[in-house]
């Protein structure tokens, strides 16, 4: 009997081990061990050929050279400006959606918001591109219209790589934000203007709220996407675009220095890892919560 | 005497092709309760929510405390309602609650804690400001939700059918407890129902409401002991419903012979002469059980039945009899004093009652077919 019961618990031990190992491999192989080799990659210095030693060289570098550190406060100002531009814009599409079409309506819009998904980044930006470059569309029209006397050109400004990153970004915002908000009891809504408030004081005591979570979700997926993505700021912002991904890129694939890059990434990954804990900190938001909205 | 608190004059709603609301006038006097009773699609919602403002008449006016409604918005209107679901936010403490109208009109915050926590008391909540909605019980946040309008000294409180989410003993507590509330406060109630019970132990003058008008306004005794139509005196309080044709409608009361010939007599309301087809409404405590026929009163008619089922419920006992030649269904009020405590199914009983308290319509289109 014992062994039977034995041999019982452990085939159901196997059995969720077995669910479990796709799972634990990816985590392990792809995500934990590049980590921990970049993270040792980045505490070393080469001081002669195959010769290493461990140092904090790298990070020293990123605070002695101003450029690195430029640029690492330039990308993290910008994704942030870029997450609120998001916000402000998706919250009324989410609003939308969510509260005021009905029924088929309500699906047509959040299909229109996905559509642009079908087609990759890079055709996108590339089509952005066609829109704003000098003999592109928009300063075509421009001209047209007699608003500027010369074609002018419209990429490789900071205000491009905004647009590139809200667009990229929109539908991250739009879908936790649809979701929480449909969550919102209309009767609630109608019960504050029942009591005198206004439409701002419905927004801020009752909406906002209510929908927290999912704003801190929105946030936190649109700023780690900002301040990850490579493609938007290099193809819309050009040289100009200064974004700290390109400063990754080149230590590793031009410069083969894979210990200052590995040590860039690291203080990537601490930058958005302490603003995330700072929104929540802010928004007053448990991250399990808004984990859930996501 | 004072201008009524609420007014309605010929208000109409339509939504598409169905009419919600059809020309509709009533007033409300100040202090009293008002309660709308009707099933559900009867249009009450629809009322109460234009007097509220979040729709619009589309025809007639409403007037508050002597002043026209038109192009007011909610939030500008001296009225609050307490939802159906209550619509507490959950995201604010009780206390919060109670004084978010207060902190909407501006009303600085150590006297809108004062007042909040006043009211709270009055409410019998004087301990809970600082707890979460969902800490307390349904009856408490019933308390927390008229607290939370009545802060405000509306001229009018609405209230959408409130007790409706509650069990049957705690929907009975709160009712003793709402008319308690009403008294003390003083405050014009108007009070939205589908239960007749609430609408008769609660108000001062219900409107029966069916198919987006009046069926009949007044008192719930007169409701009740003077129904003018056959759907009041269907909806409100239980009734025996006999259908058939006039054969004798001479003087104040009729004589009525159903299809398979059985005859009551009952007194006439409206327009009805030999041959109409009519309902009689016939309430079941209104009807005189025997074992036999000289325990009834001499004067009045005698019906003899079989009995089908005893429904036994305290104090609202019954019993379900058919009538001996037509098996038509009866039922009966059982009398307090326990002496039909032995009656059993399959006995033979007789039966009367006053043709005076027992009342006759002229059958609605459609209804006469019907059996109750």
């Amino acid at each position: 009997m014992p062994d039977t019961a034995m041999e019982a618990r452990w085939h159901a031990r196997l059995g969720l081990g077995l669910l479990l190992a796709p799972a634990l491999l990816w985590l392990g192989a792809l995500i934990i061990l590049p980590h921990v080799d970049l993270a040792v990659l980045s505490f070393r210095e080469r001081v002669g050929p195959r010769q290493y030693v461990a140092s904090l060289a790298q990070y020293k570098t990123f605070f002695a050279e101003p450029l690195y550190w430029h640029v690492f406060l330039r990308t993290a100002i910008m994704s942030v400006i870029a997450t609120m531009l998001t916000l402000l814009l998706a919250f009324p599409i989410a609003w939308i959606i969510a509260k005021l079409a009905r029924g088929r309506a309500g699906s047509l819009l959040f299909i229109v918001c996905l559509i642009p998904f079908w087609v990759s980044e890079t055709v996108r930006t590339l089509g952005w591109m066609i829109l704003l470059r000098e003999s592109g569309v928009l300063p075509a029209l421009l001209v047209k219209l007699g608003i500027t006397a010369m074609p002018v050109e419209l990429l490789y400004r900071d205000a491009t790589i905004l647009v590139g990153l809200v667009y990229t970004s929109l539908l991250f915002m739009v879908v936790p934000l649809v979701s929480s908000l449909e969550s919102l009891d209309n009767a609630l809504i109608e019960a504050a203007y029942d009591l005198g408030a206004n439409g701002f004081a419905i927004l801020r005591r009752i909406v906002i709220p209510h929908a927290a979570p999912g704003i801190t979700a929105g946030c936190i997926v649109v700023f780690m996407l900002t301040l990850g993505n490579y493609l938007t700021p290099t193809l819309l912002g050009g040289k100009n675009s200064q974004w700290f991904t390109e400063q990754i890129y080149t230590q590793f694939i031009t410069r083969f220095n894979w210990e200052q890059g590995a040590a860039f990434g690291f203080l990537l990954l601490a930058l958005s890892t302490a603003l995330v804990i700072l929104g929540l900190r802010i928004s007053g938001q448990r991250f399990g919560d808004v984990m859930r909205q996501t | 005497m004072s201008t009524p608190d609420l007014v309605a004059n010929a208000v109409v709603k339509r939504f598409a092709e169905h009419v919600a609301v059809d020309s509709l006038s009533f007033s409300v006097e100040r202090g009293s309760f008002f309660s709308i009773l009707g099933p559900s699609g009867c249009g009450k919602t629809t009322l109460l929510r234009m007097i509220a403002g979040f729709i619009a008449p589309d025809a007639g006016d409403i007037a508050i405390g002597g002043k026209s409604m038109r192009d007011v918005a909610p939030n500008r209107r001296p009225v609050n309602m307490v939802f159906q679901q209550l619509a507490l936010f959950p995201m604010m403490s009780v206390g919060e609650n109670v004084a978010f109208g207060l902190a909407r009109r501006g009303v600085a915050k150590t006297e809108r804690t004062a007042r909040s926590s006043a009211m709270l008391e009055r409410v019998g909540l004087g301990n809970a400001a600082d707890k979460r909605v969902d800490e307390l019980s349904g009856g408490q946040r019933q308390r927390v939700a008229i607290a939370r309008s009545l802060v405000l000294e509306p001229t009018l409180l609405l209230l959408d059918e409130p007790l409706g989410a509650l069990d049957l003993k705690l929907r009975e507590h709160m009712k003793i407890e709402l008319k308690q509330l009403q008294a003390s406060f003083g405050t014009t109630f108007v009070y939205i129902t589908h239960d007749q019970s609430e609408a008769l132990v609660l108000s001062d003058h219900v409107g029966v409401m069916s198919h987006g008008r009046f069926e009949q306004l007044g008192t719930p005794q007169d409701l009740y002991y003077r129904p003018q139509t056959p759907f009041v005196a269907g909806f409100v309080g239980a009734n025996n419903r006999i259908v058939g044709r006039t054969t004798n409608a001479d003087g104040t009361v009729a004589e009525i012979t159903t299809a398979d010939g059985w005859i009551v007599r009952a007194l006439k309301t409206g327009a009805i002469a030999v041959g109409d087809a009519v309902e009689v409404y016939v309430r079941p405590e209104v009807a005189i059980l025997a074992r036999s026929a000289n325990e009834l009163p001499p004067s009045q008619p005698h019906h003899s039945g079989e009995v089908q089922s005893v429904l036994f419920d305290g104090a609202n006992s019954a019993v379900l009899l058919g009538e001996s030649r037509t098996r038509r269904e009866f039922r009966i009020a059982l009398p307090q004093t326990g002496q039909f405590s032995d009656l059993r199914p399959r006995e033979k009983v007789v039966f009367s009652f006053d043709p005076a308290r027992a009342v006759c319509f002229p059958a609605r289109a459609g209804a006469a077919g019907q059996d109750a």
